[in-house]
């Protein structure tokens, strides 16, 4: 591997922690390889030359559409609960939480 | 293979109304068939008693005279729209027991429209995928050549496959990059996503929310206007939902390409492109000039960059959009001491490796330090390359290019990431501008495996797209029940 | 070393140092919509666990945002209280982390371009000096769900009905030099938001809480490295963290320690601020633009309408309540401390004396409801009835005394103080011959007196009048009693 990678083990354990995500240590060196893989070729837009240009982060023509102030939704319990993996007297249950 | 598989759309609705069959029995058919390409592993789902329930209701409609727009027409789904009371899981194992209590606004449109649903179809892993190979529940079989085993495309690859067997008159899929056009023309059948905003995305699983789009895959142009008349129109329920009129698309299908300009831009003309790829695109120009359309050579110089704005985009999207998927609410949960830890354990057992990448690419490129060099950087590019067909359109109503750099490849060939992403190469930069598209069978390669040319139009002109499309399908004469196709 | 007596509020003095605090707020105001942020579900508070949660509060597959029209014009008006620069321009963008009552996996907000800019408040400091406060900014944002983490030993259990209630963020610079200067300060906003009703102001309930960014210096140099201390919910505990963090810092600092830059909780019990067990270790939100919305872009003639119809604020309104009522600042204050106290004093002020009326509210008034533990709300004298005891006061019906007893019958029983003077019997004898009667009978009972008096004794004078009033049961009106008391003694 060369000095130029981006990604190493460390800055991969930093990604998997942001992204909540177990990373086999089979699998680590696979997808280190990989990730600089693909940040080596999306490296390539440095060639563009996006001085002054505006940054697009929607096609959509339109305004953002506005909402009355109505309560038309909620009061379905048994609909937002039916899929949980755990629940207790109509709440959602996680392990226990230390703040 | 029962006869009535052989019919479109507009011919099941006639033959339903003249009572030369019923939609049960078109139904039954269809049903039938799944069983007999269970082999291909499109279907991840059948449901077949409420299929057969709304059948029966379709012919109660045309015994009163109240038939609907897509009364009796028997469709599958893509597994990324949410269901009512039908198992949605986005080929995801994180997903894996996951049954909606609400239906995608899309697919609620077709079923009050009289559409048949016969259960949900593959797909890669929430959509991330050009082969169908992400799937969690496994590889789904091109019908093409099907001993083979090779790849229907993907993402939308058990719709494609599913059509182009047979076993879905019509079938709906989502476009992020190309997984509507890329898998519609690795099975030889018509793909359209349609410009950005023209369906509703509520209740489709989202990957990539500036880029997904819903939109139809089906045999011809013809069902596919039909199709997308019934999909299309503004939801309240999305900000990004088009408020553009929604006109009848089969009223553009005979006004021919004469007199209109059609670019052909010299960068898709690109290395490692198939040569029968490029003879198809030189027959479709024929076919233009032949019907009295003129041809103009156009440049997206920007287009090489389109690939690297798409894979910093939508895997940024994807990482934030995939959060939800925590174990606490739904879907799968694996257990651990603390909440992270269960977090980390659902995830990582819960999504499969494409999507990790894509998490982690997200991840990374929106990670502070990164932001400005990638995300940001990523979305200038995607302004200059929208500005860029903004000027095409200015001199050319419609672009021609390729859809697919190759014709389909077999299963488990493709070892190589970056050889895999290219296979978005053509249709990913009409879905960073937010422009529609459609890919259209042409001809069949050396080896028997379809070709398929894409059109390219201005925002909302899905309408004209269609019409050029009609001109390529009437020329090309291309048969999906021709030696090869899935008997 | 310096006289302790000589310290300032808000500064502190450690072994060696002199040191001051530098604080900056970040309020968390909860828009009083009806339904959510983005989502038609009630905003209401304390209903049955995941009762107000709709699809898109749940984070289910496919949902998407649609915001809430009124809650984004009750940010411009709350803009524009705070004397702020309304954006025309403003981006929603998710911050990106992971909890159990954040479904999404990301909070809406607004990161790099808020609805609303830089503006500024005006408070009163230590020594009632006015002190302008610099807000940075204010943002919509949407709330996260409940985590109750004492109903079982081993779980947490989560309540999503306030998330994605709208909340505005309002940032201050950090312009605030003691604990009492925030206290002032977070009420000064509450009581702006309430006027323009953009939030209830409601602290209990949590419709507004606070995040202090604490440091200390040696007076004059460069700010040090902040803490801060997350969600606090009443001005009583902004004070007491402050200080207590405050204090904390200078004991390090002095020590030759290093302030760490991290989050710290308040405990109620202790007083005292710790670190938070749950480090948000790698800090990284990850901000970007959401693009399940679009930029909001709003016309220049709507931020004007609604600079319009702004409501008279506090500051205003007690200005002009100076002028016109003759009370004094300090008077003024209080009554526009609430737009309820206010809109109350205008009515029972209308043709009486101001300042009489002030001292009324102020000193009776408010030391009777905070006597029952009432309400302002509720409290049983209406402002036309105590316009209307002044009135009886101001034309000599009852004087003064005898109005502090009309007072409390009115608190006990709600009725009119003219009702309770005629059943109780209680007007000021004005007749002169009754009043010389209750004087003759003084000057019977005391004749030693009255020769003491005719001998000098001057002092005696108030002795006799006090004699009389007693006699008269306190209504004679002691004008009279003076001056026919003169006469009668020469």
């Amino acid at each position: 591997m060369n000095n130029e990678n981006k990604i190493n083990s460390s800055s991969l354990a930093k990604l998997a922690r942001l992204a909540r995500l177990e990373i086999n240590k089979d699998s680590e060196d696979n997808l280190i390889k990989d990730l600089n893989e693909i940040i080596g070729f999306i490296d390539q837009l440095n060639e563009v030359n996006t001085d002054n240009v505006h940054p697009l982060s929607s096609v959509t023509g339109h305004e953002l559409p506005l909402r009355k102030d109505e309560v038309i939704d909620g009061d379905i319990n048994e609909k937002i609960l039916e899929n949980a993996p755990e629940q207790i007297s109509g709440y959602f249950v996680v392990p226990k939480v230390v703040e | 293979m029962s006869e009535l598989l052989r019919l479109n759309v507009s011919q099941v609705l006639e033959g339903i109304r003249k009572k030369e069959f019923s939609a049960v029995e078109l139904t039954r058919c269809y049903l039938d068939r799944i069983e007999k390409t269970k082999v291909l592993n499109m279907y991840l789902e059948v449901s077949a008693d409420r299929a057969i329930k709304m059948a029966q209701i379709a012919d109660e409609k045309y015994k009163n005279n109240t038939a609907r727009l897509l009364e009796g027409i028997p469709i599958g789904v893509k597994d990324m729209f949410c269901t009512e009371s039908i198992k949605t899981t986005a080929s995801s194992k994180i997903l894996e027991n996951f049954v909606p209590t609400y239906e995608s606004t899309v697919s609620k449109k077709l079923w009050e429209e009289g559409a048949i649903n016969l259960g949900k179809l593959s797909c890669d892993e929430f959509a991330m995928g050009s082969s169908n190979e992400t799937a969690a529940k496994g590889n789904v079989i091109n019908p093409w050549r099907s001993e083979e085993k090779r790849s229907p495309g993907g993402s939308s690859g058990g719709s494609a496959a599913a059509v182009a067997s047979k076993s879905a008159l019509c079938a709906i899929g989502t476009d992020t990059g190309g997984s509507i056009r890329q898998p519609a023309a690795f099975c030889g059948i018509v793909g359209m996503k349609p410009t950005y905003g023209r369906c509703s995305r509520w209740g489709i699983i989202a990957f990539a929310s500036s880029l997904d789009q819903a939109g139809p895959l089906t045999r011809n142009i013809s069902d596919s206007a039909t199709m997308l008349k019934v999909m299309a129109g503004h939801d309240p329920k999305d900000s990004t939902s088009s408020l553009e009129n929604v006109p009848n698309f089969n009223d553009f299908l005979d006004k021919g390409v004469k007199g209109l300009k059609i670019g052909i831009p010299k960068e898709y003309d690109r290395k490692g492109i198939s040569e029968e790829i490029l003879k198809s695109k030189e027959k479709v120009i024929d076919f233009f000039k032949q019907n009295g359309a003129e041809i103009v050579n156009v440049s997206l110089p920007l287009t090489k960059y389109a690939l690297s704005v798409y894979y910093i985009v939508a895997p940024a999207e994807a990482s934030s959009n995939l959060a939800r998927y925590d174990g606490v609410r739904y879907g799968l949960r694996v257990d651990g001491d603390s909440l992270d830890i269960m977090y980390e354990k659902t995830r990582g057992v819960g999504f499969g490796d494409e999507v990790k990448r894509r998490i982690m690419i997200g991840t990374y490129v929106l990670s502070s330090g990164y932001y400005d060099a990638y995300y940001l950087k990523a979305q200038k590019v995607r302004r200059l390359i929208k500005n860029e067909f903004d000027e095409v359109f200015k001199k050319v109503n419609y672009i021609l290019t390729p859809t697919t750099p190759t014709t389909s490849f077999k299963l488990g060939s493709t070892q190589d990431l970056l050889t895999m992403y290219l296979n978005d190469v053509f249709t990913v930069p009409a879905s960073l501008a937010g422009i529609p598209g459609i890919s259209v069978p042409v001809d069949l390669d050396k080896n028997g495996l379809p070709i398929g040319v894409q059109i390219l139009g201005k925002p909302f002109d899905e309408g004209g797209i269609f019409q050029v499309g009609k001109v390529i399908e009437d020329s090309a004469n291309f048969d999906l029940f021709s030696e090869g196709s899935y008997k | 070393m310096r006289d302790k007596n000589n310290i300032k509020p808000g500064q502190i003095q450690g072994q060696k140092n002199l040191w001051e605090m530098v604080i900056g707020l970040e309020i968390h105001a909860q828009i009083s919509s009806n339904s959510k942020l983005f989502s038609g579900a009630s905003a209401q508070f304390g209903k049955q666990a995941n009762e107000n949660v709709s699809l898109v509060d749940a984070a289910m597959p496919g949902m998407l945002p649609v915001i809430n029209e009124y809650c984004i014009k009750q940010a411009i008006k709350s803009g524009h209280a705070l004397n702020a620069k309304i954006n025309k321009f403003s981006v929603f963008d998710r911050k990106n982390y992971f909890y159990a009552d954040l479904p999404q996996g990301y909070q809406i907000s607004q990161y790099k371009s808020p609805i609303v800019g830089q503006g500024s408040i005006k408070i009163n400091d230590f020594e009632n000096n006015e002190k302008i406060v610099g807000i940075e900014r204010l943002h919509l944002e949407q709330d996260a769900g409940k985590s109750l983490h004492d109903q079982h030993p081993s779980k947490s259990f989560i309540d999503l009905n306030r998330t994605g209630v709208a909340l505005m963020e309002i940032v201050s610079k950090p312009d605030l030099r003691s604990p009492e200067e925030a206290a002032s300060y977070v009420k000064k906003i509450r009581s702006i938001l309430r006027y323009v009703r953009s939030c209830d102001g409601n602290m209990e309930e949590g419709s507004l809480r606070a995040d202090c960014n604490v440091s200390v210096r040696r007076l004059g140099e460069e700010f040090g490295t902040r803490c801060e201390i997350k969600n606090l919910n009443s001005t009583k505990f902004i004070t007491q963290a402050i200080q207590y963090e405050a204090e904390r810092q200078v004991e390090i600092l002095e020590e030759g320690g290093k302030i760490n830059q991290e989050t710290r909780l308040f405990d109620t019990s202790t007083g005292q601020t710790r670190s938070m067990r749950n480090k948000e270790d790698a800090h990284d939100y990850r901000y970007f633009p959401d693009p399940d919305l679009l930029p909001l872009e709003l016309e220049e003639t709507l931020i004007n309408k609604i600079k319009d119809e702004l409501p008279e604020l506090p500051d205003k309104l007690s200005e002009r309540l100076i002028n016109e009522y003759k009370i004094t600042p300090y008077d003024a204050a209080v009554i526009v401390e609430e737009r309820e106290f206010a809109d109350y004093y205008e009515i029972a002020a209308q043709d009486r004396d101001g300042k009489l009326v002030a001292n009324w509210m102020i000193t009776e008034l408010f030391g009777a409801i905070k006597k029952e533990n009432l309400s302002f709300n509720d409290n049983p004298v209406p402002p036309q009835n105590l316009n209307e005891l002044v009135f009886l006061i101001e034309n000599n019906t009852i004087s003064g005394k005898i109005a502090k007893e009309v007072f409390l019958q009115m608190m006990k029983t709600s009725k009119k103080p003219k009702d309770i003077v005629k059943e109780k019997g209680l007007e000021q004898v004005t007749d002169d011959s009754v009043i010389e009667g209750y004087i003759d009978s003084v000057i019977n009972d005391n004749r030693d007196k009255v020769e003491e008096y005719l001998n000098g004794k001057d002092k005696l004078f108030g002795f006799f009048v006090g004699q009389v009033m007693k006699v008269s049961q306190g209504k004679a009106n002691p004008n009279l009693v003076n001056q026919l008391l003169k006469s009668k003694l020469k």
